[in-house]
């Protein structure tokens, strides 16, 4: 048997988390409601109620790098219906961003999406779906997966070919620069 | 003629062109002039938040910022993009601070003070009779299962006014212009959507349970306010039927889309030929 020893450690962990998202995570009382109505439960290592429980514990390395984090579809519905008003998708926002300044996202289908869309949102001001489609079929390893799809689109000319382009897409790439910047500052 | 900004959200121009189509046919007939805002970028959608905080906050906060020299309130038509400028305007307000670093981060003057409406909401403002008026042809004998999804009603604190489990705003709409909606079970179930590329698995086992609830429920089409939430149930639908071996074909509409109808325009100016999904029988079916 494991034996599990909760350090002071662990308790910074859940307090820095629970500051940074306003958020008392130590009022969890494992219910299980957020994870009786998460749609992508069933696709999870861990259930969301378990997650909040790793983070409770202190068990950073643990909840940072497991997959329940980067499944969560940000639908809200356990921050809608959790008794203790735990916002629980803040939750998820805030430990996908701490196991991205970790680099413990590598490898995470949903952060390499989240990487490619918000890399076409930078270069273009606008999202190119075209261009996020192909990346994504190539980083993948398959880039037939979507075709049919893709051709249905192109099909019913619901695909734009050209990237679109916005005057003020300088002043786009400052505010990821400039997010990016505070960011890393306030967490160092 | 009321007037908005307008931010159609970067799916306007490609996958979600049928919903464009629909709402500037609508709105016209309404007579509510959109007015889309200059040089407006994209929201940032889920991957701007799930990276980070303050981009997932200053994304948005630029339109918002465009808004305001606008004077006007401004539309935004994908339940995504509305999302994530109602979060943003409410969060900034909450704190002074963060309110002066958005002033910073935009290099632009924010004020956040000009109200964001949800399509639904737009036209709901119009208000029932003068829709009554408009209408020609009332969708008697349709029955509609109204699909919310998550992000027009969800999270709670954020997104008020209707239910966020038993919303009723889109079928009061569609029932102040003929048609029957059901009670259902899936109205703010959640489709997957942004899953659908890294983890289509869980977008088609929910694209599944959503599909056979309206059917259960004896609903002749699906009417939906968010592109993310029909690019999945429409596009999706045939993966459904291959995975699991069903057969459903559910048409899933914009709810602009049968507004139009209601109004008697046509289909074709209302995109209806460009879902995956077939439609025409649906079409005749009100006709």
């Amino acid at each position: 048997m494991d034996v599990l020893v909760l350090s002071g450690r662990g308790q910074e962990f859940a307090n820095r988390v629970s500051l940074e998202s306003g958020q008392p995570v130590q009022q969890c009382y494992q219910c299980g409601k957020c994870t009786a109505g998460c749609p992508a439960a069933s696709s999870m290592d861990y259930a969301p109620h378990q997650v909040l429980h790793l983070v409770q514990l202190g068990l950073e390395e643990e909840v940072l790098s497991c997959r329940a984090i980067w499944v969560c579809a940000s639908c809200y519905t356990c921050t809608a219906r959790c008794p203790c008003r735990i916002e629980v998708a803040r939750i998820m926002d805030i430990l996908r961003a701490r196991a991205r300044r970790k680099g413990l996202h590598r490898g995470q289908r949903a952060a390499l999406f989240a990487d490619l869309f918000l890399d076409s949102v930078r270069r273009h001001g606008r999202l190119h779906e075209l261009e996020l489609g192909a990346r994504w079929g190539l980083r993948t390893g398959q880039p037939w997966r979507e075709a049919d799809l893709a051709a249905g689109l192109v099909a019913r000319r619901k695909l734009r070919l050209r990237p679109p382009r916005i005057r003020g897409v300088e002043e786009v790439r400052r505010i990821f620069r400039e997010a990016a910047r505070l960011e890393e500052g306030e967490h160092g | 003629m009321v007037r908005y900004a307008y931010y159609p959200g970067c799916v306007a121009e490609g996958s979600g062109r049928e919903y464009e189509m629909a709402n500037r046919a609508v709105a016209a007939r309404l007579g509510l002039e959109l007015v889309e805002i200059e040089d407006w970028n994209c929201c940032g959608a889920t991957p701007g938040h799930n990276t980070g905080h303050l981009l997932g906050l200053a994304l948005p906060a630029r339109n918002l910022a465009l808004t305001s020299d606008m004077g006007l309130d401004v539309v935004a038509p994908c339940a995504a993009c509305y999302n994530r400028l109602v979060t943003a305007q409410r969060e900034i307000a909450c704190d002074p601070e963060l309110q002066v670093l958005m002033g910073r981060l935009l290099g632009r003057d924010y004020r956040g003070d000009r109200r964001v409406l949800s399509m639904p909401e737009a036209v709901a403002a119009v208000g029932a009779e003068r829709m009554k008026a408009l209408t020609v042809r009332p969708l008697e004998g349709l029955t509609v299962a109204c699909y919310y999804g998550c992000l027009l009603v969800r999270p709670p604190a954020v997104i008020r006014g209707d239910d966020p489990e038993d919303p009723r705003l889109l079928d009061d709409l569609l029932r102040g212009v003929g048609a029957t909606t059901v009670d259902w079970a899936h109205k703010t179930e959640c489709c997957g959507a942004a899953q659908a590329l890294p983890h289509e698995e869980v977008v088609l086992c929910r694209v599944r349970r959503i599909l056979e609830a309206a059917v259960t429920s004896r609903a002749d089409c699906i009417a939906t306010a968010c592109p993310l939430c029909h690019a999945n149930l429409d596009q999706r639908q045939a993966r459904v039927n291959r995975r699991f071996g069903t057969d459903y074909r559910m048409p899933v509409l914009y709810f602009t889309q049968l507004l139009g109808l209601a109004f008697g325009l046509n289909p074709g100016e209302l995109g209806l030929g460009l879902h995956f999904v077939p439609t025409a029988e649906l079409v005749r079916k009100i006709a």
